[in-house]
């Protein structure tokens, strides 16, 4: 072993031989596989054949998917938006006020993951079915009409993206919530930072109409109403909860946390198709949902594969877009002390 | 009332057996989870304006709880707090007109110099431009001008413990309040800090009040200390009253090295109060010394004070004096520290000034017999808990207690 003595700089390279080798065999080779035949033409029944003129699948597909494209990304940025509004105040009670209940807590979060990615969203079905023990027993009672339904909604498949998401934003947020130095909220107490108040009020009271009413746009709700409601909640939250400690000193320093959470529940979302096949319709079909049935079902390889490579494109330059805005390298450089 | 900056009445902290006393429990000696913790045990001060207060003590005694009250960061079971005469117990900290430098100084990463000093100043809405000029000035202050950009993982541990200062002063409050600021810093920055911590407190004319469990630092600084232990305080005075003359066992021991040795009253002359040692030796002690405490006496005299001689020496006359012999010599530069063992065993430690030798040519070398001599006026009295090893000021608690 005398060679890594007189060269240590091998060592570090050695490490990365497997992890490169894996993602050779599996992700590099499939990937190019595929991107060669997105620039295929023909049939399964006649073979296909390679032509770089065959670039124009690309126009045709995004032309004629742009529908479940845009679907896609709405209903992946109202599950992104969802998860972040359940799990910041789920990640930050578990952080600061849990105690000894953290680790009990942390499990409880992730404690879905051991059933069935595929059974869980069945079991939503049942749960959110139109007779089922949700809206079921409300129908009886008279409060809701007869015609009401949740599942086959934009609503079924954004909340089952958002259930099945949910940990994969909670855990980041978690963990650079658990980093934070209570005494830095001290210290910002300390510096007259007292409650949020009156302008709270107001960021809140925008902010909360903004995100309702894009809400209720995607679920094809009444609009104003929900932007009305979503603008009383945000500004009795920011002005009654929220210290101007926590918006100058635990958000910022959290926001490593609320990126990297983003970023996961927002990737796999706009790709997801299981949520969009059990729990919508054809109205709500996402991309996923086309390239799976283009690949599996019309064996029409060279149009999945140019959608795939769309959507890879499209998140690749929304991510780098994200980053570029959140700053995170301001964020995250000199935690030091 | 403007000459008392802060007032304590009967303050008292008495942490449960939840979170928090779980985690204060973790400090104190003999203290088990779940136990209630009498933290801080009705305490009466009162810190005079512009000075430069110091609580000293070891972990555990209650230091941090009674800085963190007067902070506004731990709420007391009971008691008061004023602050310039005005009752601040119940407000939160954001609306006390004082401030705190955290130990580890608790500068925000996210932000850089500049806006970390500004931050107090930015809450309380102040116009951009004061704030300019206020920040620049304080940064000029704390002697790091130019350093506005540069983000706290950027600085050195001395750089930032001035931000940490210039952050909190910044702000002009009544008091401000220090918690070990200079604990995490290596020895020749922290002399220096010291020094620089005096003329910034001179400067701004701030009251500080300054917690530590380092005696030199506490001595070096204060105009006058609290020395605390299990929730009180034992001796509260200027470091040269408490140098001089400590009141108990523990402020002897706490203050620098101390000679405690037990002894029994044995009459008076002439002003002195008599006393015989356990090695039967008598010594005098001036009768004004006995003042406050209670009987059950040791006789104290710090190793600075005690001279050697030979035993065939003539010792001056009206000096205290005891035969002993050198069991140990350490050459330390300055001096020469020797331990003397007296006839019944006990051991005293001597200073000895590495200056030319009164009484002998050389170092005194272990085994040799010597008589040790000092004046009346150099000893002080305590209060004898019963413990004999001066080494030992941690006597057990019925009530465990905390920093």
């Amino acid at each position: 072993m005398t060679i890594f003595r007189h060269r240590p700089g091998l060592v570090p390279l050695l490490l990365l031989v497997p992890g490169i080798a894996w993602l050779a065999v599996f992700y590099v080779y499939p990937a190019f596989q595929m991107f060669l035949s997105s620039f295929w033409s023909g049939s399964l029944e006649r073979g296909f054949s390679f032509s770089l003129a065959n670039w124009t699948t690309y126009g045709a597909a995004l032309d004629r998917y742009k529908e479940q494209f845009l679907r896609s990304i709405l209903y992946a940025t109202a599950a992104t938006i969802l998860t972040f509004l359940v799990s910041y105040p789920l990640a930050w009670t578990i952080a600061f006020k849990a105690g000894r209940w953290k680790n009990v807590l942390v499990f409880l979060v992730i404690a879905p993951f051991f059933t069935s990615f595929l059974l869980r969203t069945v079991s939503w079905k049942i749960l959110l079915g139109d007779d089922g023990i949700a809206l079921g027993p409300l129908k009886q009672l008279g409060l809701l009409p007869d015609e009401f339904r949740v599942l086959a909604t934009p609503i079924a498949v954004v909340f089952g993206i958002t259930y099945n998401f949910l940990p994969f934003m909670t855990l980041p947020i978690y963990v650079s919530l658990e980093k934070i130095d209570v005494r830095l909220v001290e210290a910002a107490r300390d510096l007259y930072a007292g409650p949020w108040r009156r302008s709270g009020a107001i960021f809140g009271g925008v902010l909360g109409g903004i995100v309702a009413a894009v809400l209720a746009w995607i679920f094809e709700l009444p609009v104003v109403p929900l932007a009305a409601v979503g603008a009383l909640a945000g500004a009795m939250i920011a002005g009654l909860l929220i210290s101007e400690a926590f918006v100058r000193v635990t958000l910022p320093l959290s926001m490593p946390g609320v990126f990297a959470g983003s970023l996961l529940v927002v990737i796999p979302a706009i790709g997801d198709y299981v949520n969009a096949t059990l729990l919508g319709t054809t109205s709500t079909t996402m991309i996923g949902n086309v390239i799976q049935s283009r690949y599996l079902v019309s064996n029409d390889y060279p149009t999945a594969a140019a959608l795939s490579f769309i959507m890879m494109a499209g998140i690749l330059l929304a991510v780098a877009a994200y980053a570029r805005a959140l700053g995170t390298e301001n964020l995250t450089a000199g935690r030091g002390l | 009332m403007a000459d008392v900056a802060v007032r304590l009445t009967q303050l008292t902290k008495r942490f449960g057996g939840d979170a928090t006393g779980r985690r204060v429990a973790k400090f104190v000696d003999g203290a088990t989870p779940g136990d209630s913790i009498l933290a801080v045990d009705h305490i009466d001060l009162e810190v005079r304006d512009r000075e430069f207060f110091s609580l000293l003590g070891p972990s555990g005694c209650g230091k941090t709880t009674t800085l963190r009250m007067i902070g506004g960061f731990e709420q007391p079971t009971s008691g008061r707090i004023e602050l310039a005469g005005e009752d601040v117990t119940w407000l939160p900290p954001y609306q006390r007109n004082v401030n705190t430098v955290f130990q580890n100084y608790a500068l925000f990463p996210h932000l850089t110099v500049f806006e970390n000093v500004a931050f107090g100043l930015r809450r309380r809405k102040v116009a951009d431009g004061e704030v300019r000029t206020r920040v620049t000035e304080m940064l000029a202050l704390v002697e790091l001008p130019g350093y506005e950009r540069r983000k706290p993982g950027q600085l050195s541990g001395g750089q930032a413990q001035r931000v940490a200062l210039a952050r909190a002063l910044v702000n002009k409050p009544a008091v401000l309040l220090l918690d070990e600021p200079l604990g995490a810093l290596d020895l020749k920055l922290r002399k220096q800090m010291q020094v620089e911590l005096k003329r910034i407190q001179q400067e701004v004319g701030i009251t500080f009040i300054y917690v530590t469990h380092d005696q030199e630092e506490a001595m070096t600084m204060s105009d006058r200390i609290a020395v605390m232990s299990r929730g009180r305080y034992e001796q509260l005075g200027d470091p040269e009253v408490l140098y001089e003359h400590p009141k108990t066992r523990f402020v002897a021991g706490f203050l620098g090295v101390s000679n405690l040795l037990p002894a029994t009253r044995a009459g008076s002359v002439n002003g002195y109060a008599g006393f015989r040692l356990g090695s039967g030796t008598a010594v005098r002690v001036p009768l004004t010394l006995l003042e406050g405490r209670a009987a059950g006496y040791a006789v104290g005299v710090r190793p600075e004070k005690i001279r050697l001689f030979e035993p065939k020496d003539e010792v001056p006359a009206g000096l205290n004096q005891a035969p002993g012999v050198i069991s140990d010599a350490s050459y330390l530069g300055v001096s020469t520290q020797y331990i003397v063992t007296l006839a019944d065993g006990h051991r005293v430690t001597v200073y000895e000034q590495n200056v030319q030798r009164a009484t002998k040519a050389e170092l005194w070398a272990s085994g040799e017999q010597v008589v040790l001599a000092w004046a009346p006026e150099h000893c002080f009295v305590v209060e004898d808990g019963g413990a004999t090893d001066t080494a030992s000021i941690e006597t057990p608690s019925p009530e465990p207690v905390v920093a």
